[in-house]
């Protein structure tokens, strides 16, 4: 049952050095309230998973999170490259990275077989493409009815997801609206999973067929406004996009990024802070 | 009457010509997305535009910067879940053009998005899949928009992403692949077309302006004219005006980062 908390105590207690961990949402609602928290707590060696790595993996590769990575597009929407990342597979800084690469078709069936209790995904992927070679873990299946070799995936079970909705009751259940990408998914495929919201209210109206996440899915729900920021919340806020083009300055060269991660993360108590340090309209002043 | 136009606008609406009204269209973002609601915009009011994050029928006053800006859920006929895209919509056999882009193209339409260099040691690092890889297999028909240069339209990828016609022939067929496989590259120089037979691609519309000399030196291969090969028509007025409205209304949304798009 979903316990209201700060988010410094979700994550103390439910991510651990050496999880596995998915962070989701689809350029929506992407949770980097609870990135900059991991980062805060220097949780090291993690799996993080997550289809498109986006800015939040960028400062978590960065900041020396992250063991491995599972991904399917590791670009800086409408920008470029995410300069952490690519320093990480090019040149093993701030730690070595292995990577476990796939498709979004792939990633997106492993979340819903993971949901469903399943082993593997099947799906009708990858033929002709290079990517079995350099992933064993792609492989396939020949349907037993019609003899068809189909694209056979492991199941994403993460030990951990978090995600960011717009808002939750007192008991906990959950409420978000607009992309949705695979964040229910990721929800239910996890041991554990731990949910921000834009606000908590005293009852969801949510009309039938809503998405709503029950309480008894959630582990941990903590209110933290202003938490997909520089992402954006539909119905709340709108994508920073000029903090998305400044970020291809801030992490460009490692002194750059340590010098923003320890103004605007390790220099800010919690995401409220971090906001105000950043503010309006969210493009760090200086550099350093 | 033509009306001076730069390499870029005339890849663009020669792009978005190829679009027919009707289709239903799964767009990526970047150059495809300009082309694919210039033509939702200009010759195809009822092109269905679909975006891997969920949107179905999306119809955006101003273009998006990432693949799931909040304006294309609010204009869209529904939005999805990305599994349901994938699943139903793509997989399912619905969608009738894929539209994507390119990091690197080889004389078969295989597209690399993934490294350049060595797996394991890559001099470059590019992003990656993304949808491509299936939208490539499984769209009735693809096209591709790319600008072109010895650097994109290479004579070996490193890394095959996604897949064009293989290595030529009728490899794609015997892959037994459900999509017919690439149509068209439109580049800043000119469009090539597979040949019906090798599938090579081969040029078959040089842009205004543009020579054959500049087309191969743009290109890593020994490539092709075919024997009708003709001249693209210039951009009309009025598309050139649509395209550059819609560019000004992104600018002004968008501020400065609009000049990715």
């Amino acid at each position: 049952m979903a316990e209201w908390t700060s988010l410094a105590e979700a994550i103390a207690a439910g991510v651990h050095d050496g999880d596995s961990v998915a962070l989701e949402g689809f350029t929506h609602l992407i949770p980097f309230a609870a990135g900059h928290e991991i980062i805060r707590q220097r949780r090291r060696r993690l799996s993080l998973i997550r289809m498109t790595p986006d800015l939040i993996y960028d400062q978590m590769i960065g900041a020396g999170c992250a063991a491995k990575l599972t991904f399917s597009w590791g670009g800086n929407p409408g920008v470029g490259s995410l300069h952490r990342f690519r320093e990480a597979v090019e040149n093993g800084w701030p730690a070595p990275l292995a990577i476990e690469e796939r498709s979004h078709s792939d990633l997106a069936n492993a979340y819903v077989a993971g949901a469903a209790n399943l082993p593997f995904a099947v799906l009708r992927g990858y033929t002709g493409s290079y990517f079995a070679k350099v992933n064993d873990r792609i492989r396939s299946v020949t349907c037993p009815f019609t003899g068809e070799v189909l694209a056979a995936t492991p199941a994403v079970r993460p030990d951990v997801a978090i995600i960011h909705a717009q808002k939750a009751d007192w008991k906990g259940n959950v409420l978000l609206w607009g992309i949705l990408g695979v964040q229910k998914e990721a929800v239910l495929s996890a041991n554990r999973t731990i949910v921000t919201v834009e606000e908590r209210v005293r009852s969801l109206d949510a009309p039938p067929n809503a998405c709503v996440l029950p309480a008894w899915v959630v582990t941990a729900v903590c209110e933290v406004p202003g938490g997909a920021t520089p992402s954006y919340a539909h119905g709340y806020y709108e994508r920073d996009n000029a903090f998305y083009q400044a970020w291809d300055r801030i992490a460009r060269d490692r002194q750059g990024f340590q010098a923003w991660l320890d103004k605007y993360v390790f220099g800010a108590a919690d995401f409220a802070e971090y906001l105000k340090l950043q503010g309006d309209p969210h493009v760090p002043a200086v550099r350093a | 009457m033509s009306v001076a136009y730069t390499s870029d606008e005339i890849m663009t609406v020669a792009a978005a010509r190829m679009l027919r009204n009707g289709a239903v269209c799964f767009v990526g973002i970047g150059l495809p997305s300009t082309a694919a609601n210039l033509a939702r915009l200009t010759h195809a009011p009822d092109a269905v535009l679909v975006y891997e994050s969920g949107p179905i029928g999306a119809k955006p006053d101003v273009l998006p910067l990432s693949i799931g800006d909040g304006n294309l859920a609010e204009t869209a006929d529904t939005v999805v879940s990305t599994p349901e895209i994938f699943r139903y919509w793509l997989q399912g056999g619905r969608i009738d053009v894929g539209f994507l882009g390119a990091a690197q193209i080889d004389r078969f339409a295989n597209i690399n998005t993934t490294v350049v260099g060595q797996y394991h040691s890559p001099k470059v690092r590019l992003p990656g899949a993304g949808g491509a890889p299936e939208i490539s297999s499984s769209a009735k028909e693809v096209l591709i928009v790319v600008k072109q240069s010895k650097r994109t339209f290479v004579d070996v990828l490193d890394f095959i992403t996604s897949v064009g016609f293989l290595k030529g022939g009728n490899s794609r067929e015997q892959a037994r692949l459900t999509g017919k496989g690439p149509v068209a590259v439109i580049t800043d120089l000119c469009i090539f077309r597979p040949h019906p037979v090798t599938r090579e691609l081969q040029v078959t519309s040089i842009h205004p302006g543009v020579s054959r000399e500049s087309i191969s030196a743009a290109t890593g291969w020994q490539v092709r004219f075919a024997d009708d090969c003709t001249e693209t028509e210039p951009p009309e007025p009025e598309e050139l005006g649509v395209l550059r409205e819609l560019k000004a209304r992104t600018a002004a949304a968008h501020g400065a980062q609009a000049d990715a798009v």
